[in-house]
């Protein structure tokens, strides 16, 4: 009964502005406006005209007004050396565009304002003015150049090959979750590959290799404050990618083509519980390239500590093996020949 | 002129070249497998309108979803079936809407919509010719659309869903059934819908390129085509350069996909088992994808810029300012294009070098297109400006292309990009350059040149309000995007609070929910008055605009063959508004300088 109301009332609606649309009409017919040429009706180009000049102004106020106000939660706390670089060229970029974005539009609709028809005024014609166009390509030409190198600088930092000294740490996107390896005391990686996963060893880790024998798998990323962080980063099912918006980090881990990010953190959590004021705080890895189903919910928690807790922490990690004793049967019968036969591999590898 | 003869009819009377001569066409060679160019036109537009309600109602369930993440939207399930549980949208098909939203948009609105529509209509009738090089491979293009379009809509139904993966498609994902349930039949379906979409823009775009190359009337040189025409037929340039490396990418897909090949697939675990695929790339199809993707936006947003241009000298009465300059930009624009896609993959892993050389062609891009914004504006600058509806059109498209143009200049410094790439920044930043910006221009398309296409004009009252509704929900739907951008949030997320780094915003995005529903709402209106006006609308008369343009020396409904008589000579270039001394503020390009003595300039005076 109240679908049959609701749809009465909006047929209703519908009938009314319908026949408000014919009225208009025929008025229009009445007053004669239909016979002049469309567009230089004085009411019409009043109207328009004015709520051009008048979207400018209030559509400029509005856009100001929930800029500020959406600045606290525009700007996530940051928490890398190289995030204020990027952070600091962007906003010097937003400042740029923005003054060509209010220039630009202020003109657009002031002249569209002013100089709306009138029926005793001709246009001038100006077909085009050389100076004045080399003018205006060189300007931002100039403007870009500029911002292209102040790109390239923060880029090739960036991009600059890891210390050697970095801590590393393995990332490893799956749907839908992150799974993490650190190379343990020895600092090497055991080799892995998706031919050894199984339900237990889930990163494909091959333990016949002594470097992963040490290698420990936690349930959060713990980094320290302060010293060079590299990710090594790969997926074993679809593309995902490991985004930190705190450490302004981003890379896609893609299945078969290993890729890495390295940044120093420069806050702690604990510092940062207390700048935001959040005891709750935590530093998240979220993926930001479409995986399926559980895309959203790819969440992973990142530690940083100051670098005596990190010390720590890594000591009171054991080695995963230690933990999957039972893996190692599956290694023991075929390592010998699996071994000799991945080295190869992995030589002809650095040869290429 | 044809100079095939292929019909359909074996009447031997069919002559094609004879156009004065009027012979019968019986209903399915008039309207439904017509050569006609104009009628072709219109089916494109009619399909591109269907399609933009489809893509457009997808966006509003999804932007329901995320407006309101915790609410149940029960009153969907009549029309969702499964896809809706309890009130709860499956996040598999959440993904599949904005997967299809995207797709849809971009090619079979503003591609095929949009070119299809308006480069078949104005190029023979603004050159001065009789009709397309090839009319059958005209009607050819426009049927294998249709046929592209019928598997592409039975995909939105099919059980396992429509495709899933993203409009880019990028494999593992869209490979691997196992991985979404979209990436089963749905992307099969796809990928032949794309493949045959592909065919029909390229039979399209050889037929532009011919005709603008080969059938200009006497009198029309380069140098004296209107901007749309440039704007075509650098468009068609375009397609026909990038869309078969598309064909070849969806191709090698298909092979993976079903075929056992290992061109995309390498390393990978899925499902309990670990898949025999070995050394192919995953970022391969992304440089094949992006090789068409970023000419791709230039296709949608290049025969804006023509018609823009177009009804901004009209209605300003004025010249289109550096018209010379305006060419060369969008020149520029062509050939830049080609060499920018890998800046959509900054942080995939390539080379970063190569990011520094993507980083700075893709910068150099901005240059040619703030000399067209400079342009238009230069253009207003001391008109007498008629706001027709074609004309705030074109005003607001100008406006959301310079802030949606913007925010390009960050989002191609590959530095910044690591921040901002795949969140709401990007979203907000193409929405309003190539989404909002492109579907501006084709309105403003369809109320200037309806009069030529229906023969009655559309009311301007109902324009001006769903101008107005349209204006101002496409900032209020694209603008606060940027700060949710800018705070990271990922795209194609169906929801953000599992995140404490996302848990705000959500009254911002309930907000951009309300203001996508009126929008959508608004085209309603503009639906009406489209199918109104086209029965019941006022007679136009032959030149509505006092516009310069050959189409308009037509009658006001043009025949097969465009004019009655002999196709006119062109004289001068089209943008002869308010010439100090003459009498009218506007001379038609088919006016010889010999009867406009009073407003010639010195050299064309030998012109006369």
């Amino acid at each position: 009964m109240i679908t049959f109301a609701i749809g009465l009332s909006i047929v209703l609606l519908l009938v009314i502005l319908f026949l408000l649309f014919r009225i208009g009409t025929l008025a229009s017919i009445f007053r004669g406006s239909t016979q002049r040429a469309v567009g230089t009706t004085k009411t019409s180009n009043k109207v328009n005209s004015l709520l051009l000049l008048l979207f400018l102004i209030g559509g400029g106020a509005a856009f100001a007004w929930s800029f500020a106000d959406s600045w606290e939660n525009m700007n996530q706390p940051l928490a890398s050396v190289h995030g204020a670089w990027t952070d600091s060229l962007f906003w010097t970029t937003m400042i740029v565009i923005g003054i060509v974005f209010v220039i630009t539009q202020i003109l657009l609709f002031w002249y569209s304002y002013k100089y709306q028809h009138k029926d005793d005024k001709r246009a001038y014609y100006y077909p085009h003015n050389n100076k004045l166009e080399i003018v205006w390509t060189m300007i931002p030409a100039v403007v870009m150049a500029l911002l292209v190198f102040a790109g390239w600088k923060t880029w090739a930092n960036i991009t600059s090959a890891a210390p050697a000294d970095a801590v590393v740490v393995e990332v490893m996107g799956k749907q839908f979750s992150w799974l993490v390896r650190y190379p343990g005391a020895d600092g090497k990686l055991g080799e892995a590959s998706v031919n050894f996963i199984d339900a237990t060893n889930e990163m494909g880790v091959n333990f016949s290799d002594p470097n992963a024998m040490d290698d420990f798998m936690p349930r959060e990323i713990h980094v320290p404050k302060g010293k060079p962080v590299l990710l090594k980063i790969r997926s074993r099912d679809v593309i995902h990618s490991v985004f930190l918006p705190h450490f302004r980090v981003k890379m896609d881990a893609v299945p078969g083509m290993p890729t890495k990010f390295w940044f120093v953190p420069s806050k702690t959590t604990a510092e940062m519980r207390t700048e935001t004021g959040n005891p709750e705080f935590n530093y998240e890895v979220a993926c930001t390239e479409i995986c399926g189903r559980g895309h959203f919910a790819m969440r992973f928690i990142l530690v940083v500590d100051e670098p005596e807790e990190y010390e720590e922490w890594l000591a009171s990690q054991t080695p995963f093996i230690e933990q999957n004793p039972q893996l190692l049967t599956k290694f023991i019968h075929d390592s010998k020949d699996q071994v000799v036969l991945e080295k190869s591999a992995e030589e002809v590898k650095t040869e290429l | 002129m044809s100079s095939t003869d292929i019909s359909l009819n074996k009447d031997v009377h069919h002559a094609h070249d004879e156009h004065d001569h009027h012979h019968d066409q019986n209903f399915f060679e008039k309207y439904i497998f017509s050569q006609d160019h104009k009628v072709i036109a219109k089916q494109f537009l009619f399909a591109g309108i269907f399609w933009g309600f489809v893509g457009g109602f997808l966006s509003i369930i999804f932007r329901l979803q995320l407006g309101w993440p915790e609410a149940t939207f029960t009153f969907l399930e009549p029309i969702l079936g499964n896809w809706i549980v309890n009130g709860k949208l499956d996040p598999e098909f959440y993904l599949a809407l904005v997967t299809m939203h995207g797709t849809i948009m971009v090619f079979f609105v503003l591609t095929a919509g949009l070119s299809g529509t308006f480069s078949n209509f104005l190029i023979p009738l603004q050159i001065g010719a009789r009709d397309m090089a090839s009319g059958f491979m005209n009607m050819l293009s426009f049927w294998i659309f249709f046929l592209a379009s019928v598997i592409m809509f039975t995909s939105l139904f099919i059980e396992t869903g429509p495709a899933g993966g993203g409009w880019t498609v990028y494999p593992p994902l869209s490979a691997l059934p196992q991985a979404i349930s979209g990436s089963a039949m749905g992307m099969t379906l796809w990928l032949v819908s794309m493949a045959l979409f592909i065919v029909s823009q390229l039979l399209g775009g050889v037929n532009y390129i011919t005709t603008v190359i080969n059938l200009r009337t006497k009198g029309m040189s380069m140098t004296k085509l209107p901007l749309t025409i440039w704007s075509f037929f650098l468009t068609a340039i375009l397609g026909l350069l990038s869309f078969p490396v598309l064909f070849s990418a969806a191709l090698l897909l298909i092979f993976d996909r079903s075929f056992g090949t290992s061109f995309y697939l390498s390393d990978i675990y899925i499902a309990g088992e670990a898949l025999a695929h070995t050394g192919g790339s995953a970022i391969l199809f992304q440089h094949l994808f992006w090789f068409l993707g970023h000419p791709e936006v230039y296709i949608v947003i290049l025969p804006t810029f023509g018609i823009v241009s177009e009804v901004i000298a009209t209605n300003s009465r004025k010249p289109i300012f550096g018209y010379r300059a305006m060419i060369g930009s969008m020149l520029g624009i062509s050939l830049l294009s080609f060499v920018v896609w890998a800046h959509h993959m900054f942080v995939t892993g390539m080379n970063p070098f190569l990011g520094s050389v993507f980083m700075f062609l893709t910068l150099i891009i901005a240059v040619p297109s703030a000399v067209k914004v400079f342009n238009w504006i230069a253009t207003l600058w001391r008109g007498n400006i008629r706001f027709t509806t074609a004309m705030m059109f074109a005003i607001a498209f100008v406006s959301l292309f310079i802030s949606g143009g913007l925010t390009g200049i960050i989002l191609g410094n590959s530095a910044l990009d690591i921040q901002l790439h795949d969140t709401y920044f990007v979203i907000a930043h193409f929405h309003l350059v190539m989404g909002a910006a492109a579907f501006f221009g084709m309105f403003c398309g369809i109320y200037h040149w309806f009069p030529k296409m229906f023969g009655r004009m559309m009311d301007e009252k109902l324009g001006f309000i769903h101008f107005w509704l349209t204006f101002l929900s496409a900032y209020l739907v694209f603008m606060p995007m940027h700060y949710i951008g800018i705070a990271g949030f990922p795209r194609r997320y169906y929801s953000w609070t599992g995140f404490d780094a996302f848990n705000t915003f959500t009254d911002l995005n309930s907000f951009i929910s309300i203001a996508a529903i009126l929008g959508f709402t608004a085209q309603l209106i503009f639906l009406f008055n489209f199918i109104y006006s086209i029965f019941k609308g006022r007679r136009a008369t032959a030149n509505p605009w006092h516009s310069n343009t050959l189409e308009w020396t037509t009658p006001v409904n043009p025949g097969h063959g465009n004019w009655p008589g002999e196709i006119p000579t062109v004289y001068r270039w089209p943008y002869d508004y308010s010439k100090p001394g003459a009498a009218e503020d506007y001379i038609p390009q088919n006016v010889p300088f010999s009867q406009t003595q009073s407003s010639n300039l010195p050299y064309e005076r030998d012109l006369e």
